[in-house]
């Protein structure tokens, strides 16, 4: 499994006594775009955040890069967009102050280095928000609010991109700056693993859709590419899948 | 200035100085992690750390120090794994300290409420020379720590669930801020005192929040007007004979309503000034096309 850059085996996760994630398995390999799909209270977020540290794990393994995640210490080659409407704190803070924390990772001491700064420069203009980086982010819009926490994930120059719910309340100018910033990572063959509520602008870019239901995968292959009802993630898939991949993991929670 | 001439005076102005840095420089913190009534949780505990000072016959202002670090953390700890409400925990913890200093107080031989009014409302002109050494010392540690780490405590307070993605010791570094916090809260004891030390912390914050865009030039700000409320604060008091950490407090808000009159027409002048630059590209005011039908797309 050397080129799995994220790999969930048996993951079970609880929040409160609710069970969320039941034995879920993922992968996401090298250079592949990955979507996570499914309901509201499916388990989708759970399972990024599981990814990431944030919710722990009762039972199953998750590795980073091949290395089990409790050991895994190369932040700075995972990007993290969390789910948020807002970028904004407490206190006032400029689009490269918020943006400059995202290097933080490769930087020593916190002390950021000429080539930190235009590493953060780059990744304003990746988004499309270099004019507004002396801007506060008070004054955004919610698409730029997003187009700025991504600009922070990409701040480190990961290899691997989690984002949770990164099109929620963006309006459809900033979905496309998105899109086409994301269509630009992978061309640079960075991982990405999204969670989507529906699939959107982002949909030519998925090579592989997981639907989750009730804390199980229902479906892991290539994206529903069908429209309309047929897209949304409650639908029942019937249609065949590539030949090439194994038999999608059947739960028997459909009816 | 014949103020200069009195050595409590001397030691008193140098104490305020400090405070006048370091409180906002915490409290901006506190402030950006929507915790702004942390300091006067402190406060509070530091109370039990006074009484437990006087009933002990140890230097209250030490116990202090050592029961508020002792109660920031647990209120960090509480918020970890707090199972409960945290604001309900926080709120027993808050009136438990109270209550234990109250007690305490009054267990001590010869002790009465009296004794605690200094450390309540603060009390400036009896500030020692080892005062001064250790109010040096503490306040040396938090500048240190607020100005040293301020990109890591930045990212912290901001967005503590993306902090920790960026491989930060995101607990190591909330434990931190307690810490600072609480230190901050008894050095500042004795200039404005317990209950009035949160208003030192927060109210400058707010106050250059008015003006300010960037979270840099708050942090600057807040402190020029924390070190001009506290000299202004204590020269008063003496010419004036009031108290002195009231005088600073009310000054402080005087801050926080002058710069808030003052930020409005800024706000208007930067807004026109935004659409002046943006003129060339979009138009600065709302123009909707003429022939626009119910279907018409946002256009991408």
């Amino acid at each position: 499994m050397s080129d799995s850059v994220v790999s969930l085996r048996g993951v079970r996760a609880e929040l409160g006594s609710r069970p969320v994630l039941r034995g879920m398995d993922l992968s996401v390999r090298r250079g592949e775009v990955v979507a996570l799909l499914g309901a509201n209270g499916s388990g989708k977020s759970t399972a990024v955040r599981s990814v990431i540290g944030q919710v722990a794990v009762s039972a199953g393994e998750i590795e980073i890069f091949g290395v089990p995640r409790r050991r895994f210490r190369d932040w700075h080659r995972v990007g993290y967009v969390p789910q948020r409407t807002t970028a904004a704190g407490g206190v006032p803070a400029t689009v490269t102050e918020i943006v400059a924390s995202g290097r933080l990772s490769r930087a020593r001491f916190g002390i950021l280095r000429k080539a930190d700064h235009a590493a953060v420069r780059r990744a304003l203009e990746l988004v499309g928000m270099a004019d507004r980086a002396k801007d506060s982010v008070n004054a955004l819009s919610g698409g730029q609010h997003q187009r700025v926490l991504i600009a922070r994930a990409l701040a480190s120059e990961p290899e691997l991109l989690i984002m949770d719910e990164p099109m929620a309340g963006v309006d459809l100018a900033s979905q496309e700056v998105l899109a086409a910033t994301l269509r630009d990572q992978v061309a640079q063959g960075t991982s990405v693993l999204l969670v989507l509520h529906e699939l959107g602008p982002l949909e030519p870019l998925i090579d592989r859709a997981v639907v989750l239901r009730d804390g199980c995968v229902l479906h892991d292959g290539p994206p529903p590419r069908a429209v309309g009802q047929h897209a949304l993630p409650g639908h029942d898939h019937v249609h065949p899948h590539a030949a090439h991949d194994a038999e999608p993991l059947r739960t028997g929670l459909l009816s | 200035m014949d103020i200069l001439d009195y050595a409590f005076m001397q030691r008193a102005l140098l104490a305020a100085v400090l405070v006048g840095v370091i409180a906002p420089s915490v409290g901006i913190y506190l402030v950006q992690r929507r915790q702004a009534l942390m300091g006067d949780g402190i406060g509070h505990v530091a109370m039990t750390g006074v009484g437990l000072g006087f009933l002990l016959s140890t230097s209250p202002v030490w116990m202090a120090t050592a029961v508020s670090v002792l109660g920031a953390v647990l209120m960090e700890l509480i918020r970890w794994y707090g199972k409960t409400r945290g604001d309900i925990a926080l709120a027993m913890l808050f009136y438990g300290g109270m209550a234990g200093g109250v007690m305490f107080i009054n267990l001590a031989p010869g002790g009465s409420n009296a004794n605690l009014t200094s450390y309540l409302f603060g009390s400036l002109s009896t500030v020692s020379e080892s005062d001064v050494t250790a109010i040096c010392l503490l306040a040396a540690f938090v500048v240190l720590v607020t100005l040293g780490l301020r990109r890591q405590l930045f990212a912290v307070s901001q967005d503590e669930e993306f902090a920790r993605v960026t491989g930060l010791p995101v607990r190591a570094l909330n434990l931190l801020t307690a810490v600072t916090a609480a230190v901050t809260v008894t050095v500042a004891m004795r200039v404005v005192g317990l209950l009035l030390v949160s208003a030192l912390m927060v109210v400058p914050v707010a106050a250059a929040q008015q003006l300010t865009r960037s979270f840099a030039a708050t942090f600057a700000v807040a402190v020029a007007i924390g070190v001009s409320v506290t000299i202004g604060g204590t020269v008063t008091s003496f010419y004036q004979d009031v108290p002195p950490g009231s005088t600073i407090v009310l000054l402080t808000i005087g801050a926080f309503v002058a710069l808030t009159a003052l930020a409005s027409p800024l706000a208007r002048r930067r807004a026109r000034a935004v659409a002046a630059a943006g003129a060339a590209g979009d138009p600065a005011e709302c123009a909707i096309p003429a022939a626009r039908g119910p279907e018409s797309t946002v256009g991408v």
